[in-house]
């Protein structure tokens, strides 16, 4: 839960301007970007994922190393993304 | 993939490993804290001890959210989801933390409406769907998981959806660190400070430990290369006589944190006057509830609860292993009666946990290391699996080149 998951933003939803669509580990999502939107959001960027919440803007490489750490959790890192998988907020 | 090799070539792990020797004042022990359960999951993942000098020490320190919740939190949790019409949704790592009278997970069994959810908003949107019952959200976690619960607590209030409410268990870390830096049997020379947490709360709030304790803190990422670069960071300020707050993992945390996550804190929740730490017991201004303007959303105040405080059993060593006193293996029950699939202690639970990740990867190569626990002889599999691992940094195939 702690764990910072890297994902890239792939849609802005119209009329919800709190809400972005992510794909993390090939899995599409939405997320509350409420608390990075201030940075201006865009479909390409990627943010760090914290329960279903932007935390933070990070760049590319920073995401692909993050994603390598995170699978080497092994478990721990398929257990949070499942419960990403079956996250619903809409 | 490119870009990881570069968090974790093992030729600049060499360099960093000598440079880092080359700090240390021969006669003299180093000891550092890393605060964040994450940091410690990498150390022993990646086996760094193994490249630091036998005089510097890694201990673990407080930040598991999961293992610092007290049992008697956990009895609560569950009183209040026996209440008539109460769903209460956690996430997945508190299901089998065990209270003084079982684990959410004895509690579903028995009957009570828990659910496992990923983000405190799918919590809202079950509130959404089921008008008819409320909705409690076990909030656990550090300032990184506040401001979601905060920032959930607004939607809530701007859809005005009133059958949801949140059992708030968030925890600040200052004062826990204060706490150990003020307690007697520890004696630090500086910290690893926690990366997502800083994220949040940025570096400035660190100040009173370089200012007031005289102790360095070095805000860390947690790539391998990114521990070992902190602690050569740390050491050079020792070396250089030096104790401030600094930032290695510029990439992620601003200076300053995230400010519209500290607002959405700040609007809905307020400091409670003390909250109890396993281990580390009450701790003044060191936890968060509902504040004044929001207790309509504080299932404090809407449920019965029933506040017992709970001893920890008596084989449990998570007090000692959350103040970074013991080491996960030399805990009695490590391995033995304490293990993930049968946790006594909570951390055991927790996959940032320090006992889990010592048990996941636990090694010996170390020197000082070497004689184990009576529980480390009895205890079969976490000792297979040491000597199973390989030596650190050459493991996995991306750290080769
Ligand atoms: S081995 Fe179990 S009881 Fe002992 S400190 Fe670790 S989690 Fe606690």
């Amino acid at each position: 839960m702690c764990l910072g998951i890297p994902g890239e933003i792939v849609e802005l939803i119209p009329g919800q301007p709190e809400l972005a669509k992510v794909e993390v580990a090939g899995v599409r999502r939405a997320i509350n970007v409420g608390l990075v939107s201030q940075d201006g959001i865009r479909p390409g960027d990627w943010v760090l994922v914290h329960v279903g919440f932007a935390m933070s803007k990070i760049d590319e490489q920073e995401a692909a190393a993050t994603l390598a750490l995170l699978r080497g959790l092994g478990q721990a890192y398929t257990d949070e993304l499942e419960a990403l998988a079956e996250s619903d907020i809409t | 993939m490119r870009f990881v090799d570069e968090y974790r070539d093992a030729g600049q792990a060499r360099q960093l490993a000598a440079r880092i020797r080359d700090l240390c004042e021969p006669g003299r022990h180093y000891t550092f804290m890393e605060v964040c359960g994450g940091h410690t999951h990498t150390i022993y993942k990646h086996g760094l001890e193994d490249h630091l000098p036998e005089t510097v020490s890694l201990v673990h320190g407080p930040g598991c959210p999961v293992c610092v919740i007290p049992m008697g939190r956990i009895d609560d949790a569950i009183a209040i989801a026996h209440e008539p019409g109460v769903i209460m949704t956690s996430f997945g790592d508190m299901m089998r933390v065990p209270g003084g009278r079982g684990s959410f997970l004895d509690a579903k069994a028995a009957g009570a409406d828990i659910r496992m959810v990923y983000s405190p908003l799918d919590a809202l949107k079950i509130a959404r769907q089921n008008p008819d019952r409320t909705v409690v959200f076990m909030a656990i976690g550090f300032e990184t998981t506040a401001p979601s619960t905060a920032m959930t607590v607004l939607r809530a209030e701007a859809e005005g959806i009133g059958n949801f409410a949140v059992f708030c268990n968030h925890v600040t870390i200052l004062p826990a660190i204060k706490a150990i830096l003020d307690s007697p049997d520890m004696r630090l020379d500086g910290f690893i400070g926690p990366g997502h947490v800083s994220t949040v709360i940025g570096c400035r709030p660190y100040s009173f430990i370089a200012g007031d304790y005289g102790k360095p803190l070095v805000c860390a990422g947690f790539e391998p290369l990114d521990v070992l670069q902190s602690v050569h960071m740390l050491l050079r300020q020792l070396a250089e006589g030096r104790a401030e707050v600094e930032n290695q993992y510029t990439r992620v945390v601003p200076w300053d944190g995230n400010p519209r996550a500290l607002s959405a804190i700040s609007r809905v929740m307020e400091l409670r006057p003390h909250f109890e730490w396993r281990g580390l017991g009450f701790i003044a201004n060191s936890a968060l509830r509902m504040g004044e303007s929001y207790a309509a959303y504080d299932a404090e105040r809407r449920f019965p609860v029933p506040g017992v405080r709970v001893a920890d059993p008596k084989a449990c060593q998570c007090g000692e292993v959350l103040k970074g006193v013991l080491k996960p293996w030399e805990c009695k029950v490590f391995g033995t009666a304490c293990t993930p699939e049968t946790p006594i202690g909570t951390c055991m639970v927790s996959s940032e946990g320090a006992c889990a990740a010592y048990y996941n990867f636990g090694r010996f190569t170390r020197r000082r290391e070497v004689a184990p626990s009576p529980g480390l002889r009895s205890g079969g599999s976490a000792a297979t699996r040491a000597t199973r691992e390989g030596d650190g940094f050459e493991r996995p195939s991306s750290l080769t080149k």
